[in-house]
């Protein structure tokens, strides 16, 4: 899984795809994901990571991280699912 | 290290210069409390999904509605319209501040007499009022409101059986200018339909035509239509004064305000746009002092308004079982309310409070009840803060219709609690269970096995 070149985002949550010119809002753990992804770290260091940092548990962060995956996907802003899949 | 509070990722693509029908973020902060109680308390103690009923907002709001009308008429009467909400500890609260109970059944009926009201202060509506009931209403004095000729033949049978003269009214329909007209209740006003009912009455003697009633139909968005209805009664009550030299006692505007949700459809919020107490009030009021009647011979107002009047009261607390995403991508929500308990979500853009802090962030969501039914939508389209799987949400606006047209369907009817004015919550309807269900079944004994 890799977030596709050239998309920028700022720290306040602005995601910007060059390829199709359209703008996306995200919020501060979804910001720290999208460079979590970017860094191409896996499914484990990430829930590592926001575990560390909030305060959820497994499930319910897999779950949502998944969730949010297949968005990044729907929109066409990573490469590939390869990590939901498996 | 003390862990930040957690929110689930979200993303949202961002669309310039288009209308989005799911609308702006209407949300900006959480509701924790109904008059002092902690929502999360309420679930705790009383279970999810909740009704809950603010006893405050009730008496504030009979209040403005009898100071809108008391400033503008001389004499005005409220009557609690109990097909609005008859839970008793509701129509007991409209009793104490002086409402009079406006029922459509014999089953309303008896459930006034039970609460204590007096007989001669219950107006009886509607088209079905079976022989015992009209017998009970006679014998109590109450005032009758005749809906059709076969009602007015049996009414005067009864007079003459009984040796009463019973008080009554005709219900009243006519054109007022609004689209529906309703013209299922009562006598029509243009046709001569009324003119005939009233000329039968005051021919045969038996009955006492007390007053004229109109109801001119639901959730009424124009308050000028009630002006032009109230001038239509004004001159009927005149033309009988003239006609019989007989004074009509009061006229009954009936009810049909709208509250302030938002009817589907609609572009503006119910609470920006939808006409008030006031509004109303300047339209009936001015008809009626504009009319005719002497200054001494001024008929009383009678009003049964029941939805403007409870809805604002009402919350319905909920709690998320699941999100999901739709095959496109839209965010589904799923919560333990269901369109069983909230009929009004038919008509309204309810409007869904979550009862717990959030950030800006929203989504555009569908809220899906808790049924294994298509149907079950609660909201098609609401831009919502995010919601997480156990959180709470209040629904505002269902104090009217939804209590008294449930359904017990797949679950169960829910506990109703009222905030008292000591900002205490009390049970006022405990929630169904199968033992109530099954105690009014009857198995016939060949079917009581059913085998391993």
């Amino acid at each position: 899984m890799k977030l596709h070149k050239n998309i920028a985002v700022s720290e306040d949550g602005l995601l910007f795809n060059p390829v199709t010119g359209e703008s996306y809002s995200v919020n501060p753990i979804g910001v720290e994901i999208i460079n979590l992804i970017r860094e191409e770290k896996n499914q484990e260091s990430i829930c590592k990571c926001i575990l560390a940092k909030y305060a959820t548990d497994k499930t319910t962060f897999e779950k949502d991280y998944h969730d949010f995956l297949g968005i990044l996907e729907h929109h066409n802003l990573i490469e590939s699912h390869e990590e939901k899949k498996a | 290290m003390t862990k930040l509070r957690y929110e689930r990722p979200v993303i949202k693509k961002l669309e310039t210069g288009m209308p989005n029908k799911f609308g702006t973020r209407t949300e900006y902060e959480p509701m924790t409390h109904i008059d002092g109680v902690a929502v999360k308390d309420l679930i705790t103690e009383f279970g999810s999904p909740l009704f809950v009923i603010s006893e405050k907002t009730i008496r504030d709001t009979i209040k403005k509605a009898k100071k809108a009308f008391g400033t503008r008429y001389p004499k005005v009467q409220f009557a609690w319209s109990y097909k609005t909400n008859y839970l008793n500890a509701i129509c007991s609260i409209f009793h104490q501040e002086g409402s009079w109970a406006e029922v459509v059944s014999g089953f309303e009926y008896d459930k006034a007499i039970s609460l204590g009201v007096d007989g001669r202060k219950i107006i009886f509506n509607g088209p079905d009022k079976s022989e015992q009931d009209l017998t009970k209403a006679i014998h109590n004095d109450s005032l009758i409101h005749i809906d059709h000729l076969d009602e007015l033949y049996s009414i005067t049978e009864l007079a003459s059986k009984l040796k009463k003269r019973p008080r009554v009214a005709i219900r009243v329909n006519m054109d007022t200018g609004v689209y529906p007209m309703w013209d299922r209740f009562g006598f029509n006003y243009e046709n001569g339909q009324a003119w005939d009912a009233i000329n039968k009455i005051m021919h045969s003697e038996k009955l006492e035509l007390v007053g004229l009633h109109c109801h001119i139909g639901t959730f009424m968005l124009s308050p000028f239509a009630y002006g032009t209805a109230a001038t239509k009664l004004a001159e009927l009550a005149l033309g009988i004064e003239k006609k019989f030299s007989h004074q009509i006692k009061y006229i009954d505007m009936g009810g049909g305000f709208a509250s302030k949700n938002t009817l589907k459809g609609s572009y503006l919020p119910g609470s920006d746009i939808n006409p008030d107490f006031d509004d109303f009030a300047e339209a009936i009021t001015s008809s009626l002092l504009n009319s005719n009647f002497q200054k001494d011979k001024l008929p009383l107002l009678i009003l049964e308004t029941g939805r403007a009047l409870v809805d604002e009261a009402g919350y319905l607390l909920g709690s998320v079982i699941s999100n999901k995403r739709s095959s496109t991508g839209r965010r589904n929500t799923i919560i333990d309310v269901g369109v069983n308990i909230l009929f009004t979500s038919f008509w309204y853009d309810h409007k869904v409070t979550p009862a717990q802090p959030f950030t800006h962030y929203t989504e555009d969501t569908c809220l899906y009840g808790p049924l294994c039914m298509n149907i079950d939508v609660i909201r098609e389209s609401a831009n919502l803060p995010l919601l997480n799987k156990g959180n709470h949400i209040v629904i505002h606006n269902v104090g009217a219709y939804n209590m008294t047209q449930w359904m017990q369907f797949i679950t169960l009817r829910p506990n109703v609690v009222l905030i008292g004015p000591d900002e205490k919550p009390y049970l006022i309807r405990s929630r169904e269970s199968l033992e109530n269900m099954n105690r009014m079944e009857h198995v016939p004994r060949h079917l009581k096995e059913i085998g391993k």
